[in-house]
């Protein structure tokens, strides 16, 4: 048995438990000495991981622009050695009720648009960022209805999405920002009932959560972590229902060219000051 | 050209996925599906849909174009049925099948079945599924079954032998009904006839609780006495671990001569009432006592030498109980008392030898089954000599 692996992973759901331990007990098998800690916000667990307190996390995609600055201005490396297949490509929308006046993103001038948490990528920073790249400034212009639930989970908790859904419906805010799986998702379980909504805008795909490596980490025992990840196979019924629970099919290396998006947000809204310190006034992990 | 599907108005949000994944089945991990359609968030949708369900988009394409994934495949790579089909019984059950019904296909891995009779011979017999539907199909409801209402007037003193003899089948039927809830719980449910039998027989005894406890409390307002000695001759049947040996125990030994003291109360019932509890008390008996004759048989058929077993938890039962009491004298006294009808000296001598004929009935019916299940006569008369005084 070699030196444990330690890994870091944010528990936004109470299921995060069974999945680690279950990963834990299956690299265990496989001869990987595997441990994990749980982070209550995504902000202590980066700066965990560059103080090499943890070898590995299990980082959201603002987690990784944040570790990524850190990083730099420590003038350490940093790499990501995994992400889900579901972790690459993914977009946000803007969506307006169907019989809505509003046929073009420059009509939310002036109006109300209900986002998710102050620190949720996908529907907060870079829906608002898409709209200000259009012209719109929905915090300068107009009002934002912000549904900050679960605060330092990086929007991880889906309860502030389907508020910024409801909110719409109900006629409290005129567009709502969501992430492309949520817009199906609660088509599907009559959130939004089917043609409710329309798509006024949609982001540029990006990339989301990442494995990423802390600098101190024993190389080789992150290499054998990372071969022995991608080789987990969905046709393994020791690993599916974990596969199942973690929301993928298959792992896949970590790649790190589609996160520019969201770090210009991040430079633009002041979230992070470039050497990774935290800048949002408002945010309280 | 590949396959094209066309969705017309039909979003994701409202069963669009079934027309996609009914186009996929037909094609192969790597194939090509165009989806044309008109539901504005199509595009969307479509991209998170596949996504989350381990195919791809293809990015390159003019139309949505789908790459087929594999994950669907992979989920039941290795599936196995839970025997051929839903009729087909096998000799063996898989813990690892679960509780899935008899000829599911069952996806690998999941919770294997905490159960300890998972072998066919150890638990069947071919009559429990003509018994099974029997059973379902004779049940009763105690409210309407017996007329309550016809409760005539009973002699004092025969009545207090009537609630004697209720407390005591009271408790008998107490113990019945532990028995099976007990066996089925460790039974894998494959053999689900054999389950829903023993089900149904924890249900008869649960009425038959029922309309004891009635009868016994129909003209006075407590029950009778309960012996140590009975009490610790159904203890042991409830001790008995084996499937087929607690099945033996119960039903060919104990609720065989059961049946011949239902019989034998019937025809001395005092009135309508007693009649009727006790004819449809046999009714259910005689079907588990089918059950228990038929299944010991199919075991020693398949495995002459379980005789010996069975021959042993006898003794083993006999010698438990030696120091014990059995029956005790208040049931037996009752019995005379119910048989006589009245305490007049010539009666009482007429119920004496009419309780005594029901002794040498349990024990012809006992020997009898014995016998059927393939004890030579010398032996089965020896083992039915050794059964509890208790009759259960």
């Amino acid at each position: 048995m070699s030196r444990p692996l330690l890994l870091g992973a944010v528990a936004y759901d109470p299921k995060v438990v069974t999945i680690w331990d279950g990963f834990r007990a299956w690299f265990r098998a496989r001869g990987l000495d595997l441990d994990y800690v749980l982070y209550s916000h995504y902000e202590r667990q980066v700066e965990d991981l560059l103080a090499g307190r943890i070898d590995l996390a299990w980082n959201s995609p603002l987690a990784w622009i944040r570790a990524e600055r850190l990083a730099r201005a420590r003038g350490l490396p940093l790499r990501t050695v995994a992400m889900r297949d579901t972790d690459r490509d993914l977009t946000s929308v803007i969506v307006v009720r169907a019989d809505s006046d509003l046929h073009s993103p420059g009509d939310l001038r002036g109006r109300t648009v209900a986002t998710g948490a102050v620190d949720s990528p996908q529907a907060t920073l870079l829906p608002l960022a898409l709209l200000r790249g259009l012209g719109v400034d929905p915090e300068a212009d107009g009002t934002l209805l912000r549904f900050d639930v679960g605060v330092g989970l990086h929007g991880d908790h889906i309860g502030g999405e389907r508020d910024a859904a409801t909110a719409l419906l109900a006629g409290r805010a005129d567009a709502a920002c969501l992430i492309d799986a949520n817009l199906l998702l609660f088509g599907r379980d009559g959130t939004l009932p089917s043609a409710s909504v329309r798509v006024l805008a949609q982001t540029e795909p990006y990339d989301h959560c990442n494995m990423s490596v802390a600098p101190q980490a024993d190389p080789a025992l992150v290499d054998q972590f990372g071969e022995l990840l991608l080789s987990m196979s969905y046709a393994d019924d020791s690993a599916r229902p974990l596969l199942d629970l973690e929301g993928l099919k298959e792992w896949l290396p970590g790649r790190t060219d589609r996160y520019a998006a969201l770090d210009q947000a991040v430079s633009d809204t002041g979230f992070y000051d470039p050497d990774g310190a935290l800048g949002a006034d408002d945010y309280r992990p | 050209m590949p396959t094209t599907i066309d969705l017309e108005g039909l979003g994701f949000d409202n069963g669009g996925h079934l027309l996609v994944n009914r186009a996929l089945a037909g094609l192969e991990p790597g194939d090509r599906l165009v989806v044309r359609g008109r539901h504005p968030a199509l595009g969307v949708h479509l991209a998170a849909w596949c996504r989350a369900e381990g195919h791809r988009l293809d990015p390159e394409a003019a139309s949505p174009t789908i790459v087929r994934g594999r994950a669907d495949r992979d989920r039941w790579r290795g599936a196995q049925r839970a025997g051929r089909t839903a009729a087909d019984v096998v000799p063996h059950a898989s813990r690892e099948w679960g509780l899935a019904a008899r000829g599911a296909l069952v996806e690998p891995g999941g919770p294997a079945l905490s159960v300890d009779w998972v072998d066919r011979d150890l638990v069947w017999a071919d009559i429990a599924p003509q018994l099974y539907a029997q059973a379902t199909a004779n049940q009763w409801d105690p409210a309407t079954a017996v007329d309550w209402t016809a409760a005539g007037s009973v002699p004092d003193d025969v009545e207090d032998a009537v609630v004697q003899v209720m407390t005591f089948l009271v408790e008998n039927e107490q113990a019945a009904l532990m028995i099976p809830a007990r066996l089925l719980s460790r039974l894998h449910p494959h053999y689900r006839e054999v389950m829903q039998l023993l089900a149904a027989q924890a249900a008869d005894e649960a009425r038959h609780m029922e309309i004891f406890t009635r009868r016994g409390l129909m003209h006075r307002d407590r029950l009778g006495l309960s012996g140590a000695g009975g009490r610790a001759s159904l203890q042991t049947l409830l001790e008995e671990p084996d499937f087929t040996l607690a099945s033996f125990l119960l039903s060919v030994l104990g609720e065989g001569s059961f049946l011949d003291l239902l019989h034998f109360l019937h025809r001395h019932a005092p009135d309508q009432v007693t009649a009727d509890v006790t004819r449809l008390a046999a009714r259910d008996e005689a079907r588990h006592v089918a059950f228990g004759v038929a299944h010991t048989a199919h075991v020693v058929r398949t495995d002459p030498g379980f005789l010996h077993r069975l021959r042993t938890a006898v003794e083993r039962r006999h010698a438990a109980l030696a120091d014990t009491a059995g029956l005790n004298k208040q049931v037996f006294d009752s019995l005379v008392v119910l048989a006589a009808g009245s305490w007049e000296p010539a009666a009482i001598a007429r119920g004496w030898q009419d309780v005594l004929r029901l002794q040498q009935a349990m024990d012809s019916g006992r020997r009898r089954r014995l016998e059927y299940i393939g004890f030579p006569d010398d032996e089965a008369a020896a083992l039915s000599a050794l059964h509890t005084r208790n009759f259960m």
